[in-house]
């Protein structure tokens, strides 16, 4: 490789030339609607006119965020998106953390306790994974009913913990497969129990892999919609069924800054959260194809 | 792998022999797995038996368990929005995918082409894979409306004949959600692609370059056929996040106008959960389930007999 870029004619100096606008042309396509949602959403209402899509705003204004976060209709109520993006907090929170915590332990059971039907069991789980939701919904909502569940958050972290564990199962037990086994063959041998070889062993090289499991099911339930809008009633209702809501709430005139404001919000916590950690979210997302 | 692991059981066979403790120390993994076992069966399958029953009876506002055979999957092969929404869903998925596959495989390409800021601009072309289909639909909703988005803006460059409304064009809203799901998950192709790339051994290039192959013919020839298990991986994915779109189409088209640009998610739900017909809507669920399985059983049959012959 190295000979041929050396050599700089003026055809290849062209071709790098192309190369770069390439790049950069589709860069644009995928920041531009992320800026113009970020643009209008500081816009005033009357700077919002047909063919002003791009322009800056000229008077930049703070007030479309502070009315998506605390007044706009979601449907017949009037109280903003901020309502909804604590209820999302309240059922990600624990629904990240005990599903992550079970899939631990269901890896470490698969790869280093393995027996009889092990593999055929984590098989079956897998399958999880793939189904369409929409073949569990009616049931799911009828359980929750006799639960009485119905409606309610821990409803909603209830759902998000069954159908989580199947993805933080499938994680952790491909990496676990990895650790070497003769590590925990010499503490068994010299009488350690289940939970303590893997509080001691395992748990202490679980850093990426949990990074990874939590990352992954925080996009996952913090962008949830399906379940979100079977499960929940008005007053539990996560960000993302708010702001469907808002956006398609028919009563007054269409305040577009508004609307992207509230995305935005909507949007925040996953978009940081992968600024701040891709290399973990990207290792999540291919976690389901490159298998380990 | 084999070597350690016969070595490890007899050593955890002797260990429960030896105690009580070390009894319990067996069963204790069982255990462990059991409550998720007992979840996936439960919540998984037999949701799914559950749901199949449903499609057998003439369930309408409540599950009710008056039994008609296959009536319901009758009422769903006579039913003209079911048809329009499974329509829809090979045209976008199709679309969708194959688009998805073109552009992840260029822009991988031409990243791998020691590019500087190669990070920056793998983490733009990501990002929208973290966004919620929700907030894609708003945006894209926004960009695509006839009067302030796009259109407008073009007309206002001097274009005043420029049309783009395929949004409120029921001939044309459901290529709006492809070009929506593309914009959101063809980086994560990409970066599907720009690891199988990274994982090329580099002596299979240096071979092909000293034998005089064009950089073009080596990625033709040589390259591409080395990410087959890649291309395989990403249109599984791709047409599993197809099947299974559903807060796009809420968020973007409604599905409308009309039902022009329904799914089989989205008729799922509405006749499940605001039309009041459960029976309809649980055979719509169990021919997406379908739908699933054949993408999938292959997929998994191939990835087996690969790894038994690998």
């Amino acid at each position: 490789m190295d000979n041929v870029i050396r050599r700089r004619t003026l055809g290849a100096r062209l071709g790098r030339a192309t190369l770069y606008a390439v790049l950069l042309l589709a860069a644009l396509f995928y920041l531009l609607p992320l800026a113009v949602m970020l643009v209008t959403s500081v816009k005033p209402l009357a700077e919002i006119t047909p063919g002003t899509l791009l322009s800056l705003p000229r008077e930049p204004t703070l007030v479309p965020w502070a009315k998506a976060w605390g007044e706009a209709c979601t449907g017949m109520r009037c109280e903003g998106i901020g309502v909804y993006f604590f209820n999302s907090i309240a059922i990600v929170v624990p629904a990240v953390l005990i599903s992550t915590a079970i899939g631990a332990l269901n890896g470490y059971a698969l790869t280093k306790w393995r027996f009889k039907g092990s593999e055929l069991l984590f098989a079956l789980m897998l399958f999880g994974c793939f189904i369409p939701f929409q073949v569990v919904l009616l049931p799911m909502a009828q359980t929750l009913g006799w639960l009485g569940l119905s409606s309610s958050r821990a409803g909603l972290i209830l759902v998000h913990v069954i159908f989580g564990i199947a993805f933080t199962t499938l994680f952790f037990r491909n990496f676990y497969v990895a650790v070497p086994t003769e590590l925990v063959s010499a503490a068994k041998l010299d009488g350690a129990g289940f939970f303590r070889i893997f509080w001691r062993i395992l748990l202490p090289v679980s850093a990426p892999i949990i990074v990874v499991s939590v990352i992954w099911q925080f996009t996952q339930i913090w962008n949830d919609f399906l379940f979100g809008v079977a499960f929940s009633a008005h007053n539990t209702q996560p960000v993302t069924v708010a702001l469907n809501n808002l956006v398609n709430t028919s009563t007054g005139a269409r305040e577009y800054n508004v609307d992207m404001a509230a995305a935005m919000i909507a949007a925040l916590p996953t978009l940081i959260v992968y600024v701040l950690a891709g290399k973990y979210f990207v290792r999540g997302l291919t976690a389901g194809s490159v298998k380990g | 792998m084999s070597l350690t692991r016969s070595a490890a059981r007899p050593t955890a066979g002797s260990a429960a022999r030896r105690s009580h403790s070390g009894l319990l120390q067996a069963w204790l993994p069982k255990l462990v797995l059991a409550p998720s076992a007992a979840i996936s069966l439960f919540f998984v399958y037999g949701f799914m038996l559950w749901t199949f029953i449903l499609s057998l009876t003439n369930s309408r506002m409540l599950p009710s368990y008056e039994f008609v055979g296959f009536a319901q999957y009758a009422r769903l092969m006579a039913n003209d929005r079911w048809w329009v929404a499974s329509t829809n869903l090979v045209v976008f998925g199709g679309l969708f995918v194959a688009i998805c596959l073109a552009l992840g495989l260029v822009l991988a390409i031409l990243l791998d082409q020691r590019i500087r800021q190669e990070g920056a601009l793998r983490t733009i072309y990501l990002y929208p894979m973290a966004l919620s289909f929700i907030v894609t639909g708003v945006v894209w909703k926004w960009l695509l409306n006839p009067g302030l988005g796009i259109q407008a803006m073009v007309r206002s460059w001097g274009f005043e004949n420029f049309r783009f409304d395929w949004l409120v064009d029921p001939d044309m809203a459901v290529y709006t959600l492809v070009i929506a799901a593309v914009w959101q998950a063809s980086g994560f192709v990409m970066a599907l692609f720009l690891a199988g790339l990274r994982g090329i051994d580099d002596s299979i290039l240096k071979a092909a370059q000293l034998d005089g192959a064009s950089l073009p013919r080596i990625y033709w020839r040589v390259v591409i056929p080395c990410l087959r298990p890649v291309v395989f991986s990403a249109v599984m994915i791709l047409s599993h996040i197809a099947i299974k779109s559903f807060d796009l189409v809420v968020a973007l088209t409604g599905g409308g106008p009309g039902y022009a640009s329904d799914l089989p998610a989205t008729f799922m739900y509405a006749h499940a959960f605001t039309r009041a017909q459960i029976g309809l809507g649980s055979a719509s669920a169990m021919l997406m389930l379908g739908g699933v399985l054949a993408i999938l059983i292959p997929y998994l049959y191939s990835e087996l007999r690969s790894r038994r012959h690998g």
